[in-house]
């Protein structure tokens, strides 16, 4: 049974590593890149909000950080445009886990609700921040140095960053679930008096928690400041980027490892697509709300788990419709559990 | 710098400060009652504010006047969205959900009043926008007045709704335990509905004196928000009284800061003081503090 989960994620890493061997349209490409960095940010944001159950709608914040890290180091440092500014993407990490400790400290002293409020409060902060002051080049934004890869190259390097950096976050993700550190997380988000009661020190666990989503969360802000070669405020703090990484964690399967993967494949990929084949933004903004309220209010519990409870219940029905046929197959039904 | 100006600042501070109190009140009525934040509260208040604009421009209907058709109106929007999306919420995440389900309300309703009124600035009209009357030295302006008083007879209505009516009774009930409520008989399912529909509708009256004051498209409804959710944090989620004073004080604080320093960072300024209150007093001013359920 394991042996057949783990071919199933090397076919996907597979399928995605093919991607560009087949696709050679900069344009389908760009939305490779974009859909890979999502499903990142995605699987980030649920290591932490995901398995401790502390929503967080502000790591727009580390997303900025990161993508400020990197124009601003690149750009002082004098960087000769190319592959060795990929150096600088978990620099950009770091960044936001200098950002994440205090931001955490604060923002995790209050329970739930609070700290929704409480992060979407510190995200304007920094977005206000990044538009007024001078170092961040004010609303005008910054230009890294300028890639010169042709157009049809352009998104190569990139994507296969990207896709490292997925798999990167997953491998940690995976980790964090069953590590004894992970455990902690659920055991908060069941009830954290009674993990506090039983010892679990849930202040540095939230803390570490969040700053470890962070880390990751910087990575792909340092990356998409890089491809995009000029960054703004309004782009890289935005509250959207907060909302889609939640719906899309939210669609696939809140707390589960391969829902945030899933459900960034699917709404970054075709609100991609939307825009290139309509670039009308109201009408993209009418269907995501619609398919955003359907999701949560007919599959609350994400694609991933929904389809896991149909096909356990599916195998529920075979197996008691061996159970009618006869006794034995029951029993070999059984073993092979 | 002088002392007019500091003066001038603090009474728009003050005069603003009631309008967006009214706003935070129907925002954090909606949490205490139903442990649901509201996140769609700011584009509610644009699309109160576009409803006055379309009865103005198409109807030639005053403002003021308007709001007896528009504060209804938003009422029902209010029970319509409660009744078909919020109160099928259920369960221990639930206020997560709320979240997230008022967030897809309000890009269905952004993305409506995009493609209906362009995302052009508009700004609402009428005689009394642009006019002052001056006592000394100080000069106010009739639409900030108005909006004062407007803000102030809602506020106290609502305030002998909940402290001088058996209705009141029950939505104070269903704020303190919901479960009790339900033991001693409220139709806590009803209560909450209705609060929904208040907390809505508070925002016509809202939208109209911040469209009056501001140019604003939809859009202009994440700065609202913030603002908003910032403003019941500070006061104390569930807090009425919380609410108005933080909604004054807030846009008081900006306010002064716009004089004193520069308006860049009046904005920012309600953020450091929700920081540092929240550094002091996580429950925020007037909130109850955090009880162990067993």
């Amino acid at each position: 049974m394991l042996q057949m989960k783990n071919l199933w994620w090397f076919a996907a890493v597979g399928a995605l590593a093919l991607f560009p061997v087949v696709e050679k349209d900069p344009t389908y490409m760009a939305i490779g890149f974009f859909t890979l960095v999502y499903m990142a940010c995605a699987t980030s944001w649920n290591m932490f909000s995901g398995y401790s159950g502390y929503i967080a709608l502000g790591s727009a914040v580390f997303y900025g950080t990161g993508a400020y890290t990197m124009s601003l180091i690149s750009i002082h440092a004098n960087m000769a445009p190319g592959a060795a500014m990929f150096w600088l993407v978990p620099l950009g990490g770091v960044a936001a886990m200098v950002i994440a400790l205090p931001f955490g400290w604060i923002a995790l002293r209050v329970r739930r609700h609070t700290f929704v409020v409480i992060t979407i409060a510190v995200f304007f902060i920094f977005q206000l921040g990044a538009s007024n002051f001078s170092f961040t080049g004010g609303t005008s934004g910054l230009a890294l140095p300028f890639i010169t890869w042709g157009a049809s190259y352009y998104f190569v390097p990139f994507y296969f960053v990207a896709l490292g950096l997925v798999i990167f976050v997953t491998v940690i993700s995976a980790a964090v679930r069953r590590s004894r550190f992970g455990l902690q997380l659920l055991a908060i988000r069941d009830d954290e008096d009674r993990a506090l009661g039983l010892g679990v020190k849930v202040t540095s666990v939230k803390i570490v928690g969040f700053t470890l989503s962070a880390f990751t969360v910087g990575m792909c802000g340092a990356l998409y400041a890089m491809e995009q070669g000029q960054i703004y405020p309004q782009f890289v703090f935005t509250p959207v980027f907060d909302v889609s990484i939640a719906l899309m964690t939210f669609l696939g399967g809140l707390g589960t490892l391969t829902g945030p993967l899933l459900g960034a494949l699917i709404l970054e990929s075709s609100q991609q697509w939307l825009t290139v084949s309509f670039s009308n933004g109201s009408l993209y903004l009418i269907l995501f709300g619609a398919l955003f309220l359907i999701v949560i209010l007919f599959m609350p519990q994400g694609i991933v788990v929904y389809v896991q409870q149909r096909l356990s219940r599916k195998a529920d029905l075979a197996r008691m419709a061996e159970a009618n046929v006869g006794t034995s197959d029951v029993a070999m039904a059984g073993g092979s559990h | 710098m002088n002392a007019t100006a500091l003066l001038s600042a603090a009474k728009d501070g003050l005069l603003t400060g009631s309008v967006y109190a009214l706003m935070a009140t129907g925002l954090t009525l909606i949490f205490g009652v139903m442990d649901i934040i509201n996140l769609a509260q700011g584009i509610l208040v644009i699309l109160g504010a576009y409803l006055s604009y379309a009865l103005q421009v198409h109807l030639h209907i005053d403002l003021f006047v308007g709001l007896l058709i528009t504060i209804p109106t938003m009422f029902l929007v209010g029970i319509v969205i409660e009744r078909a999306f919020i109160g099928r919420l259920k369960g221990p995440e639930k206020t997560a959900m709320s979240i997230l389900v008022t967030y897809a309300v309000s890009l269905l309703i952004e993305g409506t009043l995009n493609m209906v009124f362009s995302t052009n600035d508009v700004q609402l009209q009428g005689w009394y926008v642009d006019k002052s009357f001056a006592l000394g030295n100080i000069h106010f302006a009739y639409i900030y007045v108005a909006g004062f008083i407007l803000a102030g007879v809602l506020l106290s209505s609502l305030y002998v709704m909940l402290y001088r009516t058996r209705f009141g009774v029950s939505i104070r009930a269903s704020l303190a335990d919901q479960t009790a409520a339900a033991l001693v008989g409220i139709d806590v399912k009803r209560v909450s509905t209705i609060c929904f529909g208040i907390g809505v509708a508070v925002t016509a009256a809202g939208g109209m004196i911040y469209g009056a004051t501001n140019s604003f498209n939809a859009s202009t409804s994440y700065d609202l928000i913030s603002r908003l959710l910032t403003i019941i944090v500070l006061g104390g989620m569930g807090s009425l009284g919380g609410a108005m004073l933080a909604g004054v004080g807030m846009v008081f604080v900006g306010d002064m800061v716009g004089v004193i320093w520069s308006p860049i960072w009046s904005s920012m300024s309600y953020f450091i003081v929700l920081t540092i209150v929240l550094l002091i007093r996580p429950q925020g001013l007037f909130g109850k503090p955090v009880v162990r359920v067993a």
